[in-house]
């Protein structure tokens, strides 16, 4: 007779001492397992509610803002933690996002500050409606640490190194990833200036007389893209290398706003009149490769995380959205009582704050992904929260839990204009099919192509 | 070379879900194929990988064998099998002599670690039997028909002559469940926290524990109740009745789900596997049959000379029979193939079993009688390895209220309940044939038109004209000459007034004033 039973010793099972941990043997058999299915569901529907649960995306403001609207902000690519910000008012305000408050404070510029960049030499290059360029130093150890608010307006050069005139008032300034010298700057004309020289050194425009925004590549660091308002609503794409421009796209309505993309170095995106964000690509304008929908009012500023996988758009309808960059609607909506038409907004350069400037004078961060915590996580917190994150995306497109997930409270302002919207977009579909039923001839654009009046140059295989 | 093919022998079959995963499918959209794909890897490397844990399971599986063919291991004693395991196995043989409050009901906690027993005399013990401390001890000085423990050993739920009472660890009564009257036979859902109850009313009642609703109460129309297990693998209750039929229930649908016919007789009872395939039916016509409950079929059917009181199988596909004095325990029973002879057999002398029940993780069957309770070794019988993130044996306090409130917080709702316990999550085929078509919403539009809603306009029907109407029309007795008559009147009084109305004045009659006094 041959004889085992299952005989377990307790010395392996029970821990000895009371500081030692347990022992928790597994079996991956499904049989010990049983509703697999159901109780996965359940887990993610929890983990869905608490995710909705501990979404509080806003986190505070940065200092007492400014005293007027902020209308630039300017992020520091090589520091987690400050950021520039520029008001109405001619003020430039530094500051640290971890004591949520101004370094420095500069009185800049007479009227409203319109294009600010940190570079990465710790200066800053500000422009103005006054026609003038200043070059500024933010390096800390150069300013006496106490320099109150009203300082600052008497000793006028703290920090100034540097001021170049122009010809006209400016729109906006870039400045040159690679080469330290080099700037460009958008006004009634698009010029490319050098620090070391106090007048431009090449005028780039192709007959536009209007440059709203100018933006430098930062991996292909010699290309250049503007957006031009007034009569024309113009992308210029120009490259330093040959100092011409490469392609002008005309839109039907304005950009207000660009960004590239950092992680793929040809696209990028901009924000436009007609309350949608587009993602092109810099080698076929023709049509754009996504559309940011759900907005109902101008966006004014858009930026794309470092990681290049999300977006933000500020609008006019006072609130901030975050899109997925593959998906056409936002994935959340930030938005507080009190703030009002958003003119600049940025990401952090770890991607998990926003900064938000609005003309209600403040600042505020957010978090960009409004559940998530910073805090120290232990492993077993880790893990849980890695299972639930891949459980909800398992279970993404039960209606449950999608109902969940989606739910947002938005301003009733916001919606009465969606519901409007809605109707004037249907209204114009179906004038636009009943146009196409009596005329076979209409071209059949399209709905990434509609918005695109043409393009300067075309290609060769299309002539 | 030899490693990576090493790796790919590994044995996938136990991990291997039944749904629906095959790489062939395939359709005409890429970037759908190229998900799909990924998903069948994901899916494969999971197995794979789980296969691969084999590997660290600590324990092994028991077994009992013959030397030769000449020794039966049907034959060996249990004398015999104590002499040889080693202490602590030997020392899970215990009998408990009760003869005074017998027979007894029997349950283990989900873990195995703990023991209820429930003489029919109103003796009620709550036992951690591996180490033999009493937990509690009640005389109740009522008749006891089932107990059951809940979720964990700390609560028990004791079905007695009238009402079925919830009981903690340390025999405090804390609920009498009113609602469950004459129930004779309990059964707990633990993902779902459901006490079903069932009994002399033929009801069938889900009483949820955690928020102490009855769920339902469903009416089986069949008498009164006979047998009564769940199903491990999909939460339905298996009924047995005393016209030999089986009925199948889900707490959320009126009528049994499934009817099978599996006995002359009444049922004794039932028992299921725990992957839900197999299904063991004892019935008073003395016969035992096995049915494949995936298919509703009925593989084999054994003969009991006298009928089977109580059946339980086991983690590892033992079934064990008690019937009169003797427990006959089965192997094999399930693979299509009949047993000419049982794995093991053991008598109580004077005695009658009344209920078996195989431990949970551990290779003990436990037996309930008339004269008391037996625990006996059947090697080979229980899971040797648990998840301890499941059930675990051996559990601190600590950790058992932590998996309390996990299982609290992942219950399952009771109307998920259903034969395939998979089916959340998947595509309703059904739904192509049932979702409207784009024309059909208009029809359902226009068929909304004709029901146009009309003003309210007082009918024409009066009481006398109904009862002209119901009369034959050539009868002619007083009462229809008196209607006519009045009807009459009623006519010409509506024609004066409509004329007064409209201005016309009254004509004069025409006849002889005295003549009037006729009309």
């Amino acid at each position: 007779m041959k004889v085992k039973t299952i005989s377990r010793s307790s010395d392996n099972y029970v821990p000895v001492r009371n500081t030692q941990e347990s022992s928790l043997p597994r079996n991956l058999n499904p049989a010990l397992h049983p509703f697999e299915r159901a109780r996965e569901y359940t887990r993610a529907l929890q983990a869905t509610k608490l995710e909705r649960m501990f979404a509080q995306p806003f986190i505070g403001q940065l200092g007492d803002g400014h005293r007027d609207g902020v209308y630039t902000l300017s992020k520091n690519f090589k520091n987690l933690s400050q950021f520039a910000s520029g008001s109405g008012d001619g003020v430039i305000k530094y500051w640290d996002l971890v004591s949520r408050d101004e370094i420095i404070s500069f009185k800049a510029h007479h009227g409203m500050i319109s294009g600010l960049c940190l570079t990465p030499q710790n200066q800053m290059l500000s422009c103005g409606n006054d026609k003038y360029i200043k070059l500024w130093s933010v390096d800390t150890d150069d300013f006496e640490n106490n320099i109150n608010d009203n300082e600052i307006y008497e000793s006028k050069n703290n920090g100034l190194i540097k001021t170049f005139i122009g010809e006209h008032s400016f729109s906006s300034i870039d400045y040159h990833h690679d080469n330290k010298d080099l700037f460009v700057t958008g006004g009634a004309q698009i010029q490319l200036w050098d620090i070391n020289r106090s007048k431009y050194i090449s005028n780039l425009s192709w007959d536009i007389n209007n440059v709203s925004k100018v933006k430098f590549n930062r991996t292909e660091t010699n290309i250049i893209a503007s957006l031009s308002g007034g009569s024309e609503n113009n992308i210029i794409l120009y490259d330093l290398r040959t100092n011409t421009p490469i392609q002008k796209c005309i839109t039907n309505l304005k950009n207000n706003c660009i960004c590239w993309n950092p992680m793929e170095s040809f696209n990028f995106v901009t924000g436009n009149e007609d309350h949608n964000a587009y993602l092109w690509d810099m080698r076929k304008l023709k049509k754009s490769l996504n559309i940011y929908k759900d907005h109902v009012g101008a966006i004014m500023d858009i930026d794309i995380s470092p990681t290049g996988q999300e977006l933000i758009t500020g609008s006019y309808d006072k609130t901030l959205r975050i899109y997925n960059i593959n998906e056409g609607h936002s994935k959340d909506i930030y938005h507080t009582k009190r703030m009002q038409k958003i003119f600049c907004c940025s990401y952090s350069m770890d991607s998990k704050y926003i900064l938000t400037g609005s003309e209600d004078t403040n600042i505020r961060i957010w978090r960009s992904n409004a559940s998530s915590r910073s805090a120290i996580k232990s492993s077993k917190q880790r893990s849980k929260l890695e299972y639930d994150e891949k459980l909800k995306e398992k279970f993404k497109y039960m209606p449950e839990i999608r109902r969940i997930s989606k739910h947002r409270h938005v301003p009733k302002v916001v919606r009465q204009a969606q519901e409007i919207k809605r109707i004037e977009i249907d209204s114009l579909k179906r004038r636009q099919n009943n146009n196409k039923r009596y005329n076979k001839d209409l071209p059949n654009l399209s709905e990434r192509e509609k918005h695109i009046r043409g393009l300067a140059i075309k290609d060769k295989d299309e002539e | 070379m030899s490693t990576k093919s090493t790796e790919y022998q590994r044995d996938t079959s136990k991990y291997e879900r039944n749904g629906n995963y095959s790489s062939k499918r395939s359709t005409k959209d890429k970037r759908l194929n190229s998900k799909l794909q990924k998903i069948d890897k994901q899916y494969k490397d999971a197995i794979h990988s789980a296969a691969g844990t084999d590997l660290l399971l600590q324990e092994n599986e028991g077994f009992l064998e013959a030397d030769g063919r000449m020794e039966k291991t049907f034959k060996f004693k249990q004398d015999d099998i104590v002499n040889v395991v080693d202490q602590s196995t030997a020392n899970k043989k215990f009998d408990l002599n009760l003869p005074e409050f017998g027979p007894y009901q029997i349950d283990y906690s989900r873990n195995g670690r703990n023991l209820l027993i429930g003489g029919k005399k109103g003796h009620v013990a709550s036992i951690d039997w591996r180490t033999g401390q009493l937990d509690s001890e009640l005389h109740l000085n009522e008749t006891i028909n089932a107990v059951k423990y809940l979720h964990n050993d700390q609560y028990f739920a004791v079905a007695q002559k009238k009402y079925t009472f919830i009981y903690d660890k340390q025999g405090i009564e804390l609920h009498r469940l009113k609602q469950h009257i004459e129930a004779t036979l309990l059964d707990f859902l633990p993902y779902h926290f459901l006490l079903t109850t069932a009994g002399q009313s033929g009801f069938l009642k889900y009483h949820d524990v955690s928020t102490g609703q009855l769920v339902s109460e469903i009416k089986t129309k069949l008498g009164p109740t006979q047998a009564m297990k769940q199903n491990p693998w999909n939460a339905c209750i298996h009924l047995g009745h005393g016209n030999g039929q089986i009925t199948i229930w889900s707490p959320n649908v009126s009528d049994p789900l499934v009817k099978l016919q599996s006995c002359r007789g009444p049922i004794r009872d039932l028992a299921i596997d725990r992957e839900g395939k197999y299904m063991a039916v004892s019935g008073s016509d003395k016969t035992l049959k096995i049915w494949d409950i995936r298919k509703f079929k009925e593989i084999d059917s054994y003969y009991t000379p006298t009928p089977a009181t109580s059946l339980d199988i086991s983690d590892n596909g033992l079934l064990s029979v008690g019937w009169g004095p003797h427990v006959t325990i089965w192997k094999d029973m399930f693979k299509g193939k009949h047993q000419a002879d049982p794995y093991m057999n053991h008598l109580l002398p004077g005695s009658k079993t009344d209920k078996v029940k195989f431990v949970p993780f551990e290779d003990i069957l436990g037996i309930g009688h008339q004269k008391g309770f037996s625990s006996i070794i059947v090697p080979g019988s229980g899971e040797a390895n648990y998840d301890a993130l499941e059930l675990n044996p051996y559990e601190t306090a600590k950790q058992r209220q932590e998996s309390e409130i996990h299982s609290l917080l992942n219950k399952l709702p009771s109307d998920s309940i259903a034969l395939d316990p998979n089916f959340i999550g998947t595509v309703d085929k059904r739904a192509k044939n049932i979702r409207l078509k784009p024309g059909e919403i208009n029809e359902i539009e226009n068929k909304e038109d004709k029901l146009e809603i009309r003003p309210e306009v007082k009918g024409k029907n009066s009481a006398l004209r109904k009862h002209l109407r119901k009369k034959t029309q050539n009868v002619i007795d007083v009462r229809k000459l008196r209607i006519e008559k009045n009807l009459q009147k009623e006519k010409e009084a509506r024609q004066r007034r409509r004329k007064l109305n409209q201005g016309i004045p009254e004509e004069e009659n025409k006849l002889d004033n005295v003549l009037s006094r006729f009309n």
